[in-house]
């Protein structure tokens, strides 16, 4: 048992960190968010060319870092600190779990490929809000030589700008995680309709992707057909666990902005950081953020055992659940403070709080908020199980 | 990073599960999930015998070093053990303030000569101690106790007088470790002196405080004369704060996964009592069941981050030690609000007249006291903002 960073884990945390405190700078995100694509090209292409952070999870096989969940963690917290623009969640937190735990090595590896070369990839299956599969609605139907894609998607990460697109579907008449399938594509085929779709919080952009009886390849099937919908639920319990990390890194961030505010600012001649009220609400967020991270610690090692197919794997429905649901509450309460010990600056467009208080409340919403998590594990406590 | 224990470990685990299944049982079966907060003082003869039954079996002190006598387990083992102890619900240790706090003391600052007086006793199970540190005038503000210290030089004694307030297990101990002032001049933290003072004698008398619950856990000490040998002073004269600060640096250690357990324990009960009234039907009731479950959770791993990071080694405290203590005392605190509303109306009922109350009408009300003892959430808040965040300390007042 080792609960704490090995000295190269703390290495790629602390190049990132580093990296990211010197490039995703207040003027960098602001700059980014009003463009339609929402990152900065250059940006990504040094995450993936200097930082090789893109290929931390990619398989040894194709000259990835083959690495797992812990490390992976390591570097959502730093991008949530920075609020990094870049579809690094997208392409790594979603789509490659999903090309790498869907396809065979065969399918996926040219695809994995492309990735490890800089191409961005996201992962789209949300018809109608819904946890878990349930979201799916999009169709697929079999025909000779492959399968025919209708569906509708929303709310996808990066959904309008990724290069490479992996669609869910199901078979009509199905429901749940029954008569799955997902499916790969490169985003530039005809017959994809893609837009932007502005949102609340600037520095994620999602997108719209439609498409009607789209043709599709019967090599464009990860997996068996009608087969992947463990493998989505999974996928969706893995990038959970990334997102929680980002959100424990950004109530780190909102929390040293805070402290570091009411240091400078001074009123009846002292300044404010004195005051127990201030302080105990600063105290009260470092328990969060403190706490987030434990949370976060142990959702990795699970994650990675999930991962690397380790005994503690099916654990990891109930460890997403724990971090998300404490993550998501840390992060929204902490900027929500934050905002507050600002006092009227932190009301204006100009500090950078409220795009840490919008991040927070965007994120919570995103895969499963607080209170949806806590109904999941309350099934597992008091159900005999997460779908009784 | 990695959850799992080594093989070695496990059979640790299956050994000290093995020993506790053949000997938790005659009449000490009937301790099982007793003795814990709220219930220390129930069966206290059959306890001590108890400790006595660890001590053959050596498992008192088990992560003390093996040239002081203890067991010399590695922190693994040592969470191990105080994880597979409260899973047996074997009961609250009387021992647990010569174990935890009075001997790491005396084994970090004291001098061979009480190494050799008082470890034994500790180790056999046979002494039980207990902590006077607060006093009417000195709870938050700690360093304004007022007990004085004088020393006698023709008596050759240190003599005490003062009063010390919520010592639990006072009226069961052999000794009480004291902190007083030596120098009647000095103020705050200056000119204390920690002393190991026997608790058998004339000059010491241990009242009970009957408590919110009815029973009385806590205790008021008075010390009228009492005698302290020349050499029953730890340290010297003048770094009683120095000491009992390292002391408060042994509270957090890897006893913090037993106590979860006993948590764990408590969670279990209040699943049940809602699984069998239906209020585990009640969305607003799984909500919080839920939220009690997973901040538990999160509660083990904050631990073992305590225990694989440095806190400690140079006397600071990392953030997931800070927070500790405001972490478990809050989250318990609604743990109790939890546990009488899942009873509905029902948890008015007492078990029995006078005032016996059910395990979870205690639970609800002893709860009050853990954000309360041991540096208040208001003292833990200051503390976490003044040394976590280097925010500014409060202005003097005078």
């Amino acid at each position: 048992m080792e609960f704490r960073f090995t000295e190269e884990q703390q290495m790629i945390r602390e190049t990132a960190a580093g990296f990211f405190a010197d490039c995703s700078t207040s003027a960098a995100v602001r700059e980014a968010m009003a463009t339609e694509r929402g990152y900065d090209l250059s940006l990504w292409r040094q995450i993936c060319d200097d930082l090789y952070l893109h290929a931390i999870t990619l398989p040894e096989s194709i000259g990835g870092m083959g690495l797992g969940y812990v490390e992976l963690i390591a570097v959502m917290e730093q991008m949530g600190r920075y609020l990094v623009c870049a579809p690094y969640f997208s392409t790594v937190c979603q789509a490659v779990p999903a090309l790498q735990l869907a396809g065979a090595e065969a399918v996926s590896g040219p695809w994995l490929e492309r990735i490890l070369g800089g191409e961005t990839a996201t992962l789209a299956w949300i018809g109608q809000e819904q946890p878990g599969c349930e979201a799916v609605t999009a169709t697929c139907e079999a025909v000779e030589d492959g399968f025919l894609l209708s569906g509708d998607y929303r709310l996808v990460v990066d959904g309008h700008s990724a290069d490479i697109l992996v669609l869910a579907a199901r078979q009509a008449g199905t429901e749940g995680r029954e008569g799955i399938s997902l499916f790969v594509v490169d985003a530039g085929t005809q017959g994809i309709e893609r837009q932007w779709t502005p949102t609340l919080d600037q520095t994620r952009h999602l997108g719209r992707i439609q498409v009607d009886n789209l043709m599709l390849q019967a090599e464009a099937c990860l997996g068996n057909s009608g087969e992947a919908g463990a493998v989505l639920e999974q996928v969706q319990q893995l990038a959970t666990i990334a997102l929680a990390a980002e959100q424990m890194g950004g109530a780190q961030q909102v929390q040293d902005l805070a402290v570091q505010y009411t240091l400078e600012r001074e009123q009846f001649n002292r300044p404010i950081a004195s005051f127990q009220a201030i302080k105990h609400k600063a105290a009260d967020m470092m328990l969060r953020t403190e706490v987030a991270r434990s949370a976060c610690y142990y959702a990795a090692c699970i994650a990675d055992e999930a991962w690397q197919g380790g005994a503690m794997a099916a654990e990891l429905p109930e460890a997403g659940a724990v971090a998300k649901s404490y993550c998501s509450d840390a992060y929204f309460r902490n900027a929500g403070e934050a905002l507050q010990m600002h006092g009227g600056v932190g009301f204006t467009w100009e500090y950078d709080v409220h795009l840490y208080f919008k991040r927070a409340k965007a994120s919570e919403l995103m895969l499963g908020t607080a209170s949806e998590h806590r109904e999941t594990l309350a099934k597992l406590l008091l159900d005999g199980g997460a779908n009784a | 990073m990695k959850l799992s224990f080594s093989a070695e470990d496990e059979s640790f685990r299956t050994e000290v599960a093995d020993w506790l299944a053949d000997n938790l049982t005659g009449e000490f079966a009937k301790l099982k999930f007793r003795g814990g907060p709220g219930d220390e003082h129930s069966f206290p003869e059959e306890r001590k015998r108890w400790e006595q039954k660890l001590a053959e079996g050596g498992w008192t002190c088990v992560g003390w070093p093996q040239e002081h006598g203890g067991r010399g387990c590695s922190i693994e083992q040592q969470v191990i053990f105080f994880e597979e102890y409260a899973r047996a619900g074997a009961p609250g240790r009387v021992g647990h303030i010569g174990e935890g706090l009075a001997g790491p003391t005396i084994i970090a600052f004291g001098t061979p000569a009480q190494q050799a007086k008082y470890l034994p006793g500790i180790l056999s199970g046979s002494e039980l101690w207990c902590q006077g540190y607060s006093e009417p005038g000195a709870g938050s503000d700690l360093a304004n106790v007022k007990t004085k210290a004088r020393f006698d030089t023709e008596r050759n004694k240190w003599i005490i007088n003062g009063q010390k307030v919520w010592t639990s297990l006072a009226h069961e101990s052999d000794y009480c470790f004291v902190i007083a002032r030596t120098d009647p001049d000095s103020v705050a933290h200056k000119g204390l002196g920690f002393f190991l003072v026997k608790m058998d004698q004339p000059g010491v008398e241990v009242r009970p405080i009957e408590q919110i619950t009815g029973t009385s856990e806590f205790n008021e000490v008075f010390f009228d004369d009492a005698e302290c040998e020349a050499d029953d002073i730890v340290g010297a004269p003048g770094d009683g704060w120095k000491v009992a600060m390292g002391l408060l640096g042994f509270e957090r250690g890897v006893s913090t996964l037993g106590q979860q357990m006993q948590f764990q324990n408590e969670l279990d009960e209040v699943i049940r009592v809602a699984k069998a009234n239906g209020r585990d039907r009640d969305p607003a009731i799984r909500q919080r069941i839920a939220q009690a479950h997973a901040e538990l959770k999160i509660m083990r791993y904050n631990s073992l981050r305590m225990l694989s990071g440095q806190s400690g080694s140079d006397g600071s405290l990392q953030g997931e030690a800070l927070i500790y203590k405001l972490f478990w005392s809050t989250w318990h605190r609604t743990l109790g609000e939890l546990a009488i509303d899942v009873c509905g109306q029902e948890g008015q009922l007492l078990e029995a007249a006078p005032y016996e109350l059910t395990r979870l009408q205690s639970l609800f009300l002893f709860v009050r006291s853990d954000t309360i003892y041991g540096g208040s959430n208001q003292i833990q808040r200051n503390i976490i903002a003044e040394r976590g965040l280097e925010m500014p300390r409060e202005p003097k007042w005078r």
